[in-house]
């Protein structure tokens, strides 16, 4: 019995993630979606400053984990507010009709060591595609930050319609990459 | 060889420098004044490609100008005059290079990075700065309204010195076909 006690808490202080701890409290200020693309061979970025999410995320059982996010897409930053005013516009994302963008995962994927593949449906401007987003979790103390990144078709959303559709100026290909930081519950 | 005329280089550079000069000068305005759209960016990159390569035109030019003197002006050219005159042509030295330098920190500063041509990108001598980008819009806009003032005076007194005191100051600018 005694040994069997020493053992666990021998387990337990040399494996302390093997505890289940669910992240699940995310952290507004320190999570962030970002976005790149080619404006005639110049790299451009930008970000959402806006977007709720839900997550829980338990290391041991990536299995059952679950993320959706809500994204204001008024709260884009572009860099300038004639930019930024011109994509809320009908022919980009018709923020008016379509405030939100949101991704919901089906599936977690553990592909080992601390990396995963998270599948899910992500909706743009009424549109609904489905779409695989490899990401990384590290914990930092208390936290758990996970890193992600994929690449996005606008023209797979309608984003730039009319005269922005064809994509010589504005490229197809937009990179998002996001940080998102959780405590657990 | 008469010394009293430019040199071939230095006449093809102040023409064709001329020609770019007024060209950005119409297309920076006129496309200032679009809403946004994928011709109005394609015309800022334009205007960005062409006004660096107006930079480097600059650049050859005054290398060109301090190893190659100009003909000295007429002797019948009153002192003052032949200051404003002197005056003049610096002030449109510094202009031509002062405007295309602040188009390329406006667009840093801007975060709108210059690639030469969507080939080559310059790099950025500014970091991201809303305010600082503003503050050289000014700039570029300011030095390009005295551009225009100064360069309206130096047409006229071009035109002044071939009509009215008859001299050779046009002339020996001109190429040989237009002479
Ligand atoms: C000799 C060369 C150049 C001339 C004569 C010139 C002239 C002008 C003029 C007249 C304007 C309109 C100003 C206004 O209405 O506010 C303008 C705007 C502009 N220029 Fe230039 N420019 C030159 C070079 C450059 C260069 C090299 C760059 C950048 C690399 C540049 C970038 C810009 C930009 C971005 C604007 C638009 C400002 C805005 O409306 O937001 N320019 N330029
Ligand atoms: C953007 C427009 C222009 C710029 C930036 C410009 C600039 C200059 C500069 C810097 C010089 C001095 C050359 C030197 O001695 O180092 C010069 C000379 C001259 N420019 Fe222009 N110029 C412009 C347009 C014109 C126009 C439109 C005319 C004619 C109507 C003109 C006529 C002349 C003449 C005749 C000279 C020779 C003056 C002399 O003999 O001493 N320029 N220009």
């Amino acid at each position: 019995m005694k040994r069997i006690t020493l053992a666990l808490l021998l387990a337990a202080s040399l494996a302390p993630t093997a505890h289940a701890v669910e992240y699940g409290q995310v952290q507004a200020d320190k999570s962030r979606i970002d976005f790149a693309y080619q404006q005639m061979g110049v790299k451009m970025d930008g970000r959402f400053r806006k977007f709720t999410s839900q997550l829980s995320f338990d290391p041991a059982k990536p299995a059952a984990a679950k993320a959706s996010f809500a994204v204001a897409l008024d709260s884009i930053d572009l860099g300038s507010s004639e930019a930024d005013q011109e994509v809320a516009s009908k022919p980009w994302f018709s923020t008016q009709a379509f405030p939100h963008a949101s991704f919901v995962s089906s599936t977690v994927k553990a592909l080992g060591g601390n990396r995963y593949e998270v599948a899910g449906k992500l909706t743009i401007k009424g549109q609904t595609r489905d779409i695989v987003v490899p990401a990384t979790f590290a914990t930092q103390g208390a936290t758990g930050v996970f890193d992600g990144a994929f690449t996005l078709r606008r023209g797979d959303f309608s984003i730039g319609e009319g005269a922005w559709a064809k994509f010589d100026i504005v490229a197809n290909e937009v990179q998002v990459t996001f940080r998102i930081t959780a405590t657990p519950k | 060889m008469t010394t009293n005329r430019y040199t071939g280089i230095a006449i093809a550079l102040h023409w064709l420098m001329a020609i770019g000069i007024v060209g950005l000068f119409a297309l920076g305005v006129y496309m200032h004044e679009l809403p946004l759209s994928p011709d109005k960016l394609k015309l800022y990159a334009w205007h960005k490609w062409a006004g660096v390569s107006v930079f480097l035109l600059v650049i050859v030019r005054l290398a060109w100008r301090v190893t190659h003197r100009p003909p000295s002006l007429p002797e019948h050219m009153p002192r003052p005059e032949q200051w404003l005159a002197h005056a003049g042509h610096h002030l449109l030295y510094l202009l031509m290079f002062a405007i295309p330098l602040s188009g390329w920190l406006m667009s840093s500063a801007k975060g709108f990075q210059t690639v030469w041509f969507g080939l080559l990108p310059l790099p950025d001598l500014l970091e991201k700065n809303k305010e600082i980008g503003d503050l050289l819009q000014t700039v570029h806009w300011a030095l390009n309204m005295s551009l225009a003032v100064v360069v309206l005076g130096h047409a006229a007194a071009a035109l002044k010195h071939h009509f009215l005191s008859r001299d050779d100051v046009l002339t020996r600018m001109l190429p040989k076909f237009a002479r």
